[in-house]
């Protein structure tokens, strides 16, 4: 295997005085593309050499001791046990190490903590399990949600190779797209249980706590692609919420915000789902069944798929099945507000705010004639909007 | 049942264990309870192991193959509580059990009823536990640490877990009371407290952890049943709690509990390597120093697990600092094994092998954990294969070797034979080889951004994850060794002299092997 | 440390197991009741655990009157007692501890007092939200809701609890001059001051029930409220029926002015009960 091959590197480039590191691979921590990351990267570092040498002396008087002090060797012991001298020196020695280590390290503390002047405010909320990104100057906001040939791929038997992706389980639907060269604030927040925004490129790792906000600056000084992932565990699909950051050059974010603003500021809960965006958004008008069926399907599978599983079936003790739910083939009012409000103190968070009308409508029906659900009614945008 | 009388204070059970199998079941008597402890040890271990197997096996390769992701969350769960509440904990008490009343000359334990209690609460809250593994739903899957809001979320198992949890609480309470108990009032007459060995030291120590966390442990969960069931918002912003706060009681609790599973260890090691190095100890009174030291700061260090959850800049400084400063009384420790080493004329049986071990790699540990502690670098360390990385090492070549050195240093003492020496050394040198195969490799998938606690991953981890399954497996199987080694030492083999080691020394080694089902009927002189 | 000549070592009993078994039925039926199973098993377990608790202590009691201890055991039993109200303290100390922490956190996050994201939490989430304690949330859990003054009930039962450490006092003293029948005296007064204690708190949780609107739910108020007065409540329930039973002990002749732990360790109970009360009554009714 390629290891094998990269153990070899390593002793060949140890051998010739190169960085060791480098031929490992992906064995140390990313410089970034921050001040702060990179400030965080010395500190790295500094401390892990700091501590290479002290395991180095400790346990070369150690294996000196057991190499020569050995009985075999013909060694008598010695009769001494106590030294107040030696003692006092290993408490102060190694004292004045740790000042050395905690001077540089409160500094860059300090610095990290100073989310003043910023540029561009985000906000960011963590769902179960996808993010979501509101720039709080612009108003522009949308969900994230890991990329639907990768959601595919990792089910349990997809039989997909998963090699086959440069990035696998590093891939989303909507990046979030910052400018280099501006201070952006980050306002981490969650709507269900706690999760954590880490792009180690940027050096930030920020809990999103619902219920409070917390905050985090960057200040990218590279363009790029920068990938993270969600860093604290928040359920069964945990593992599945990555982060992609794409920084581009000032003007070309301007003209991004530009295009999307106009749609995006207006509606309060104009947030909207990966599905469907472009198509016909009114409300108003009577739906089809065959229609509505045709809109929820798409809906389903990027909103509700993740608990409920994509044929339906949900994960018994903790996700409800859909097919044949006494709620969803029950009566119309019930599974609105199932959706609509969400289910106290579950996984089964409001979808008010992450669903359009029509989407919500069109979810909605899907359930109740899929899955073998023969309600056959249909659920009306208008009876969503009125609820609003 | 018999009516007690002054005639039953010296019934048969003064001379020997009592015929048949309640025997067990209605024991007093602390080596027979001891028994029982490391016995159900040795068998969480292999389970608790298992689900290691089973994270390991599904992370063997990057995409999903065996397991559901929830499941895969509750094996991590289930995996973490069984082997700290299950493995280290109850092994370090069935030491305490067997050792304590020896080395200070006692008779037994302090409450030997309240004692067989505290041992036959153990498989009941295990029961508790794994049951919930086949409830619909499965097992608890938000992490040994149990954070709110996620832990709220489990389906039927909450309640079960909150209980188990409880359950385990009442055992532990009642064991630490106990050993305190003994260390204070069974000791003989002349074993001053600073006479005592090390072991019984850091057990009291440990001993006094236990009883200041626990309950704090058992609040917190209290709080978790409450808030699913009873509608209080502890952990809700919406009713003016905090999820936050869960994490700063938990930790409270969490932070000591680290020291309760290696303090002992300490005792362990600071007895086996002065008999290998036929040398006394050095530094005795500083040790003592040094592990109240530790017991004290531990109290105070608690949110370095909680670095990034938005502490106020002057509570993560003192965090930081406080943590740091936990090393220097850790050090202390490490360089006095060091100097006992030095200038003394050293073998290399199976217990000092493990000790060895211990030394160097708990350093590791140590060091890697002092890396943690710099906030600035943990907030990239932090919830990363890094940590696993760090409490492992701590954990297994720790706690773990710190056990089994103990098993193959005290084992003729109790069961009067030899172990055999050879399979003790391959087990050893096999176990140490395929741990660091173990993991090693987790220190570089941590630093190049793996998450913990998640069941599969990016392709650039997928080298360094497959070594460190090979390693898993290696390490697993090779505990079969310990096990063949353990009851083939039960059986039989060679018999032990009342010394044992060479340079050893203590009141345990004092009485013949195996150790008399009583020990001491009347208190022995002390030097 | 004391210096036995000989040691004593009580024989096996099998109360143990029977505990475990009642506990593990308890603890498993109260799960299956809070899943929206019956209560039958829990019902059992409970049952079992009084049956085991009285028969063990029956037994000590029995060897104990009987003599059979040595003086260390005495010793072993008081140093039990006191680290188990150790714990109970710690027990208690992380229910204070959500307390102070939702009142000097979390309550000025949510209002936007403190550094980092604390003025954003409260724009961006609960603006308009104002804390003052008691308060029931930024989300006003539970709805409209009247503090529970220290004035009244809690006053009143502030006195009775120290005024029964008093005649608690008196009663240890009686015993320690060999007096038995002015102990059960002074006893069955600590004990009906203990019930009555019980009783107005019962009659204080109606009043907020039904008056007050403060209920558990009350938001991190009512949480706090309830759970830090209510295992309080129980703690002195368990603590008059130990002294009701030392009481009874009393008037079948147990117990001499040097023998009467159990006396000892039930007023220690107690004066920890009591302790506790005052953190409450400062802490979380006055200020
Ligand atoms: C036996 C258990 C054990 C032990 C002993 C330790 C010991 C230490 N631990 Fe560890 N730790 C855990 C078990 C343990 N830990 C667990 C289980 C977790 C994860 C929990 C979870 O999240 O699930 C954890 C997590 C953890 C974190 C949180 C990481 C994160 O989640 O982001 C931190 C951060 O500070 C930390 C620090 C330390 C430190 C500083 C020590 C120190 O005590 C180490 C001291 C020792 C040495 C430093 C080496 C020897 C000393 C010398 C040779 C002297 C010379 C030294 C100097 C001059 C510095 N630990
Ligand atoms: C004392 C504590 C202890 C011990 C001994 C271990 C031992 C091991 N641990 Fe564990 N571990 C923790 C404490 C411990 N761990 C904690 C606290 C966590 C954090 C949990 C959390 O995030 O909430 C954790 C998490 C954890 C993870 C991270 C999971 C995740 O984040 O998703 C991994 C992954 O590799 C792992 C692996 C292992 C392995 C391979 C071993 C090996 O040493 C095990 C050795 C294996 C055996 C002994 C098995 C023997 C079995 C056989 C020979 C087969 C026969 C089987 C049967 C008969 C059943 N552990
Ligand atoms: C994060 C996980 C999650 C997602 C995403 C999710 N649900 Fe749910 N859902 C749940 C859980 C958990 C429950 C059970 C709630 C309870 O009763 O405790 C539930 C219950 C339901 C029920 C009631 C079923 C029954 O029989 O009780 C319906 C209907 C439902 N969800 C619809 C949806 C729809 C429509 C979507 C997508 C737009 C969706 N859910 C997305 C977790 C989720
Ligand atoms: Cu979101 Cu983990
Ligand atoms: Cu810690």
């Amino acid at each position: 295997m390629l290891f094998v091959l990269r153990w070899l590197g390593v002793v060949s480039a140890a051998l010739a005085g190169q960085n060791a590191f480098a031929a490992l691979g992906d064995v140390n921590m990313t410089v970034g593309v921050t001040p702060i990351s990179q400030e965080v990267y010395g500190l790295h570092m500094l401390i892990f050499w700091i501590c290479c040498v002290i395991g180095a002396l400790v346990f070369a008087v150690m294996f000196y001791s057991i190499f020569k002090h050995r009985k075999s060797k013909g060694a008598k012991a010695a009769d001494f046990h106590e030294s107040t001298m030696v003692e006092i020196v290993w408490t102060a020695v190694p004292l004045i190490i740790l000042v050395a280590m905690a001077i540089p390290a409160a500094r860059t503390l300090i610095a990290m903590e100073d989310t003043s002047n910023a540029d561009v405010t985000v906000k960011v909320t963590g769902y179960q399990w996808k993010w979501h990104y509101e720039y709080l100057d612009s108003g522009v906001s949308f969900f994230s949600s890991l990329d639907a040939e990768h959601a595919a791929a990792r089910q349990v038997g997809s039989g997909v190779d998963v090699s086959q992706f440069e990035h696998y389980l590093k891939e989303v639907d909507n990046p979030l797209v910052l400018p280099v060269g501006k201070k952006v604030r980050f306002l981490h927040t969650a709507s269900d249980v706690i999760h954590s925004w880490w792009v180690p490129d940027l050096a930030v790792k920020k809990d999103a706590i619902p219920g409070f906000i917390n905050e985090n600056w960057a200040l990218i000084e590279q363009e790029g692609v920068y990938r993270g992932k969600c860093a604290e565990l928040c359920g069964r699909d945990h593992g599945f919420m990555p982060i992609v950051v794409n920084a581009v050059s000032e003007e070309e974010f301007d003209a991004w915000i530009a295009e999307r603003a106009p749609v995006e500021t207006m509606a309060d809960a104009g947030a909207q789902t990966v599905a469907a965006t472009t198509e016909d958004d009114d409300a108003d008008r009577e739906w089809a069944l065959e229609e509505l069926m045709a809109r929820g399907e798409p809906v389903y599978a990027a909103a509700c798929a993740a608990c409920h599983q994509a044929n339906g079936q949900g994960v018994p003790g903790a996700f409800p099945a859909i097919a044949g739910s006494a709620v969803v083939t029950g009566p119309v009012d019930a599974h609105i507000k199932t959706v609509y409000v969400g289910v106290a103190g579950s996984a089964m968070g409001s979808f008010a705010n992450q669903l359009n009308d029509v989407d919500m409508a069109a979810v909605l029906t899907y359930q109740r004639n899929a899955f073998g659900n023969t309600v056959g009614d249909t659920i009306q945008p208008a009876a969503i909007k009125a609820l609003r | 049942m018999s009516t007690a009388t002054a005639e039953h204070h010296d019934h048969d059970d003064h001379h020997g264990p009592a015929k048949g199998w309640t025997r067990w079941l209605y024991t007093t008597n602390h080596k027979d309870i001891g028994t029982l402890y490391l016995l159900f040890s040795l068998v969480m271990f292999f389970i608790g192991g298992g689900m290691a197997l089973i994270i390991r096996a599904e992370l063997f390769q990057p995409g999903l193959q065996m397991v559901d992701p929830l499941f895969f969350n509750s094996m991590t769960t289930m995996h973490a509580l069984v082997m700290i509440f299950g493995v280290v904990m109850p092994a370090f008490v069935g030491l305490a059990n067997w050792m304590i009343p020896m080395m200070i000359g006692g008779p037994d334990m302090a409450l030997p009823r309240l004692n067989n209690w505290s041992f036959w609460i153990m498989p009941f809250a295990f029961l508790l536990l794994l049951s919930t593994l086949f409830m619909e739903g499965g097992g608890p899957a938000g992490g040994w640490t149990l954070y709110a809001p996620l832990s709220l979320q489990g389906g039927d198992n909450l309640a079960f877990v909150i209980f188990a949890i409880h359950f385990m609480g009442i055992s532990s309470v009642m064991g630490s009371i106990n050993i305190v108990a003994t260390i204070f009032n069974m000791r003989a007459p002349g074993m001053t407290l600073m006479k005592m060995p090390l072991f019984v030291w850091t057990w009291l120590i440990t001993a006094y952890l236990l009883i200041a966390v626990i309950p704090v442990l058992a609040g917190a969960v209290t709080m978790l049943l409450t808030d699913r069931y009873f509608g209080t918002s502890f952990f809700s912003a919406a009713g003016g709690g905090d999820p936050v706060m869960f994490q700063h009681i938990f930790w409270f609790f969490g932070h000591p509990e680290v020291y309760i599973l290696i303090l002992p260890a300490f005792g362990i090691i600071s007895s086996i390597i002065p008999t290998f190095a036929r040398k006394p100890l050095f530094g005795y009174a500083s040790m003592v120093y040094a592990t109240a030291s530790i017991a004290f700061l531990s109290f105070i260090v608690w949110a370095h697990h909680m670095f990034t959850v938005g502490m106020p800049l002057a509570g993560e400084m003192f965090f930081m600092f406080a943590t740091m400063m936990i090393s220097v009384p850790t050090g202390v420790k490490v360089f006095n094994w060091i100097a006992t080493m030095w200038r003394g004329s050293m073998t290399f049986e199976t217990p000092m092998l493990f000790a060895i071990g211990f030394l160097v790699m708990f350093t590791i540990g140590g060091l890697s954990g002092l890396m943690l502690a710099i906030t600035p670098a943990d907030i990239q360390y932090h919830d990363t294969y890094f940590v696993v990385a760090h409490f492992h090492y701590v954990l297994v070549p720790g706690a773990i070797y710190s056990i089994m050195a103990a098993t193959y240093y005290w084992m003729p003492k109790w069961t009067g034979n030899m172990y055999d020496e050879k399979w003790g050394k391959i087990h050893f040198w096999v176990s140490t080889v395929f741990l660091n195969v173990l993991f090693f490799p987790m220190h570089f998938v941590g630093l190049a951004g793996m998450p913990r606690r998640i069941p599969d991953y990016s392709m650039q981890f997928a080298d360094w994850n497959a070594v460190a399954t090979i390693g898993a497996f290696g390490f697993g199987f090779s505990q079969l060794i310990f096990v063949y080694v353990v009851l083939k030492c039960m059986k039989g083999g060679e018999k032990a002299t009342t010394e044992v080691w060479e340079g050893a020394d203590g009141l345990e080694w004092t009485v013949p092997s195996p150790a008399p089902y009583h020990t001491f009927e009347t208190p022995p002189p002390i030097r | 440390m004391s210096s036995p000549s000989t040691y004593y070592i009580p024989h096996e009993a099998k109360w143990p197991i029977v505990g475990s078994i009642a506990l593990f039925a308890f603890f498993a039926g109260f799960a299956f009741l809070l899943n929206g199973g019956g209560w039958i098993i829990m019902a059992l377990g409970a049952a079992l655990l009084i049956y085991m608790m009285v028969r063990w202590f029956g037994d000590v009691i029995t060897e104990s009157e009987n003599g059979t201890y040595s003086p260390q055991v005495d010793v072993s039993f008081r140093m039990a007692m006191m680290w188990f109200i150790f714990s109970e303290v710690m027990f208690f100390g992380a229910f204070f501890g959500a307390l102070f922490y939702a009142r000097v956190f979390s309550g000025p996050w949510l209002s936007g007092l403190g550094e980092g994201g604390a003025a954003a939490t409260n724009a961006v989430l609960w603006s308009g939200f104002d804390y003052v304690w008691p308060t029931n949330g930024p989300a006003a859990l539970g709805g409209e809701y009247a503090k529970m003054g220290w004035f009244g009930l809690p006053v009143i039962n502030t006195l009775i609890l120290l005024t029964s450490g008093v005649t608690c006092t008196i009663a240890h003293h009686a015993i320690k001059e060999g007096n038995r029948q002015k102990m059960v005296r002074w006893l069955l007064a600590t004990v009906v001051l203990g019930f009555l204690f019980v009783g107005l708190q019962a009659l204080e949780y109606w009043e907020a029930y039904s008056h007050l609107n403060l209920k558990l739910t009350t938001g991190i108020y009512g949480s706090t409220f309830f759970m830090l007065t209510g295992f309080h409540g129980f703690h002195v329930t368990m603590g008059a029926i130990i002294l009701l039973v030392v009481m009874l002990r009393g008037t079948r002749k147990h117990f001499s002015a040097t023998n009467h732990f159990a006396f000892e360790a039930a007023a220690w109970y107690w004066h920890f009960v009591d302790v506790v009360w005052l953190g409450l009554f400062i802490f979380v009714y006055i200020l």
